[in-house]
C-alpha cells in the first residue's frame, strides 16, 4: 500500500537524475518523456486505491504517526497528484517542440521533474514541516526554471519571484514554529484534534491567520498576488504553463487542507476574511488582465482572478461550495496550462506575445483558433464546457446561503473574463498581422509544430469531455468535499484506531 | 584578494575543513551531525579555496561540475531508501546488517542503508551549495 503513495514522487526524482546525466544528447527529452507516462500510471494507480479504500495512508522510515512523516491520499490528494501527472505530461510532450537543445544541456529536463516532484510531493504529505519541505523543493526549481537561459528580463522576473515567495515561507515557517510551540505536533491528522483542544484559542487564530497569509502568498490572493504577472511571461511557454496550472493551486490546496482540517474553531472570522479575500482577487485580476496587451499578461492576471473563485469554495464552508472549490481546482489547471501552451503556438507562429504586434491566427490556422476557443470559453464559464459547471456550483453554493453580493460579483467577473478572451481573439485571431506575415502552420517545421498541438489537443478534448459529462467528477468532488468537511476518516486512517 | 597570508592559511583550512566534513559525515547517526551539515562543511572548504584561489582552481579541485555531484547524490539518496523495498518494509526503512554482534552495542561495525543515505544527502548539499556559489564569482 506505501508504494501507491511513494512511487509518484519517487519516480520524477529518479527520473531528473536520469535526465540530468543523459543532458548532452537527445536521450534527455526522451527519459523525461517516459518518466512523466511512469508517473501518470503510478497516480493512476494512486487513484484506483485511493477510490478502493477512500483514504490511505503510509508511515515514511516506519515510524508511526504523529513521529514519522506520513504520506496521506483522500480523494482531493489523489485527483491533485493525477492532474499533476498529466499537466506534467502534457509539457514533457510540448517541450520536445519548443526547449531548445542549450536549454536541455543546461539542464532543463532535471530541473522539471524536480519540480513535479516537489508538486506532487506537497499534495501527498501528512506532515506540516515536510510541506513546508517540499515548498522549497518547488522553489528552488521554479527559480531554476525561471532564470534558466539567463536573459535579462528573466533575471529580473527571478529575483522578484525568489524575494516574494522567500518572505512567504518564512511567514508559514513561523507559523510551523508558533503551532508546535502550543501543540508539541506537526503532523495534520494530529494538529486536527490538539488544535481544537488548545487551551488559547485567541493564540491559535493569529496562527491561522500567519498560515493564511503564507499560503495566500503561494496561491497568488488579494493582496498578496503582485509577484505572478510580473513573472510569468517571461520564461519558455512548457514552464509558464506549469506555473500557471501548477504552483498556485498548491497554495490553494494548502489553503483547503488547513482550513478544513486544522484550523476550524473560529469558521466565522477565519472563513469571513477569506470570502472578502476572494471577491477582491477576482475583482482586482480581472481588472488587471484588462488593462494589459501581452498575451501572457492576460492569463497571468486571469490566473489570479479564477484563484478567487476557488478560495471562495473554501470561504463559503459548506458541502456545496467545497464540492465546487474542488471542481474549479481541477478544471482550471487543465484549462489555464493549456492557454498558456497555445500562447506558445501562437508565439510560434506570429513571432510576438504583444497583442498590438501579431494578428491573422484565425485565417492562417483555422485549428488553432478552434483549440484557443475551447480553454477560452470554458475560462469565461461558457456551457457546455467545463467552467461553466465549476462557476455554475459555486454561484449555487453562495446563493444557496444569501450571499448575494458574492454571487453577483462571481457573475460579474465571470463577464468581464469574456471581455478579455474576446480582446485576445479580437486582436491575435480576427485583426490581420500588422506586418503583413501570414502566420500559417506551414512556417514552422512539422517536428515542432505536432509535439506543440499535441498537447494542446489532449487537454482541449479533457475540458469538452468533463463540459459534456459531468456526472461522474461532480459525484467525486462531493465526496472530496464530505471527506475535507468530515475528516474523520482522514485522522482515524494517518493515527490509526485509537482506545 | 591577494593576500598571501590568506593564501597560505587557505591551503591549510581546506584541508582540515574537507577533513573535518567527512568526520562529521560519519559520526551522524548517533551524534551530532550527518550528510547535510558535513556538506555545507566541506562547500565551506572549496569556498575558501575559490577565494584564496580563484573560482577557476577550485572547480579544477572539484574534478567534477558541481550539479553533476548534487545530481548522483540524490540518485544515491534515493536508492539508499529504495533498498527497504527488497525486505518488504516502507520506504526510507533503515537496514541494518550487523558484524559480530546482533545491535549498535555488541557489534564490531555494521553495513546500513542509512550511511549510504547520509552520503547521498552529503553530495547533494555539496553540490547544490558550490553550483550557487561557483555561478555567483562567475557573475562578478
Amino acid at each position: 500500500m506505501s508504494w501507491l503513495l511513494v512511487l509518484p514522487i519517487a519516480i520524477p526524482f529518479a527520473t531528473a537524475v536520469f535526465a540530468y546525466l543523459a543532458r548532452a544528447s537527445a536521450a534527455g527529452r526522451w527519459i523525461s518523456l517516459g518518466g512523466s507516462v511512469a508517473s501518470l500510471l503510478a497516480s493512476s494507480a494512486l487513484m484506483v486505491g485511493v477510490l478502493r479504500e477512500g483514504v490511505i495512508a503510509a508511515q515514511m522510515s516506519s515510524w508511526d504517526a504523529p513521529f514519522g512523516i506520513t504520506l496521506v491520499s483522500d480523494y482531493l490528494s489523489a485527483v491533485m497528484v493525477v492532474i499533476t501527472a498529466i499537466t506534467g505530461l502534457a509539457t514533457a510532450i510540448y517541450a520536445f517542440g519548443e526547449i531548445s537543445e542549450r536549454l536541455e544541456k543546461l539542464g532543463y529536463h532535471a530541473l522539471f521533474q524536480t519540480l513535479i516532484a516537489g508538486v506532487t510531493g506537497a499534495f501527498l504529505t501528512g506532515d506540516l514541516f515536510n510541506l513546508y519541505v517540499w515548498f522549497e523543493v518547488m522553489l528552488i526549481a521554479s527559480f531554476g526554471l525561471l532564470v534558466l537561459g539567463g536573459s535579462r528580463a528573466q533575471l529580473d522576473a527571478g529575483i522578484r519571484y525568489v524575494a516574494l515567495n522567500l518572505v512567504s515561507t518564512i511567514v508559514f515557517l513561523a507559523g510551523i514554529g508558533l503551532l508546535y510551540g502550543v501543540t508539541g505536533t506537526l503532523n495534520m491528522a494530529d494538529l486536527s484534534e490538539a488544535v481544537a483542544q488548545a487551551e488559547n484559542q485567541n493564540l491559535i487564530t493569529v496562527i491561522a491567520i500567519l498560515f493564511m497569509i503564507g499560503f495566500g502568498v503561494k496561491a497568488a490572493v488579494f493582496p498578496l498576488f503582485f509577484w505572478l504577472p510580473a513573472s510569468y511571461h517571461t520564461p519558455s511557454f512548457a514552464v509558464s504553463a506549469v506555473f500557471a496550472g501548477l504552483l498556485t493551486k498548491v497554495g490553494v490546496y494548502a489553503l483547503m487542507r488547513m482550513f478544513t482540517l486544522v484550523f476550524v474553531g473560529d469558521v466565522a472570522f477565519t472563513h469571513e476574511i477569506l470570502i472578502w479575500v476572494s471577491a477582491l482577487t477576482m475583482v482586482t485580476g480581472v481588472l488587471g488582465a484588462a488593462a494589459q496587451t501581452d498575451f501572457r499578461k492576460i492569463l497571468s492576471f486571469h490566473i489570479i482572478s479564477q484563484i478567487g473563485y476557488m478560495v471562495l469554495g473554501l470561504a463559503l464552508y459548506t458541502p456545496l461550495a467545497l464540492m465546487g472549490g474542488v471542481f474549479y481546482l481541477v478544471h482550471h489547471i487543465i484549462v489555464k496550462a493549456n492557454l498558456f501552451l497555445v500562447s506558445g503556438v501562437a508565439k510560434k507562429l506570429t513571432g510576438s506575445t504583444d497583442l498590438n504586434r501579431i494578428g491573422g491566427l484565425y485565417k492562417s490556422s483555422p485549428f488553432l483558433a478552434a483549440l484557443f476557443i475551447i480553454p477560452a470559453f470554458s475560462l469565461a464559464g461558457f456551457p457546455p464546457l467545463s467552467g461553466f459547471w465549476a462557476k455554475y456550483l459555486i454561484v449555487k453554493a453562495a446563493l444557496e446561503i444569501d450571499a448575494w453580493f458574492i454571487a453577483f460579483v462571481a457573475l460579474v467577473v465571470g463577464l468581464l473574463t469574456i471581455f478579455s478572451m474576446t480582446k485576445i481573439w479580437g486582436m491575435a485571431f480576427w485583426k490581420p498581422h500588422p506586418d503583413g506575415i501570414d502566420p500559417e502552420p506551414a512556417r514552422i517545421s512539422p517536428a515542432v509544430y505536432w509535439p506543440m498541438m499535441i498537447p494542446i489537443i489532449g487537454l482541449a478534448i479533457m475540458t469538452v469531455v468533463i463540459g459534456l459529462m459531468p456526472e461522474p467528477f461532480v459525484q467525486f468532488a462531493e465526496i472530496a468535499a464530505m471527506q475535507l468537511l468530515e475528516p474523520d476518516a482522514y485522522v482515524t486512517t494517518v493515527l490509526g484506531v485509537r482506545p | 584578494m591577494n593576500s598571501i597570508i590568506f593564501t597560505a592559511a587557505a591551503r591549510l583550512l581546506v584541508a582540515l575543513l574537507l577533513v573535518f566534513s567527512v568526520f562529521m559525515l560519519l559520526r551522524g547517526h548517533n551524534l551530532p551531525g550527518g550528510g547535510f551539515i558535513g556538506g555545507l562543511l566541506g562547500a565551506v572548504g572549496f569556498i575558501v579555496y575559490s577565494l584564496a584561489c580563484g573560482p577557476k582552481e577550485a572547480k579544477a579541485a572539484l574534478r567534477c561540475s558541481p550539479e553533476a555531484l548534487a545530481m548522483v547524490g540524490l540518485g544515491i539518496a534515493l536508492a539508499a531508501g529504495l533498498v527497504s523495498v527488497f525486505f518488504g518494509d516502507p520506504f526510507f526503512t533503515g537496514q541494518w546488517y550487523w558484524v559480530g554482534g546482533d545491535s549498535y552495542e555488541t557489534a564490531a561495525f555494521s553495513v546500513n542503508s542509512v550511511l549510504v543515505f547520509d552520503i547521498g544527502v552529503y553530495l547533494v548539499v555539496l553540490g547544490g551549495i558550490l553550483s550557487l556559489t561557483f555561478a555567483f564569482e562567475e557573475e562578478t
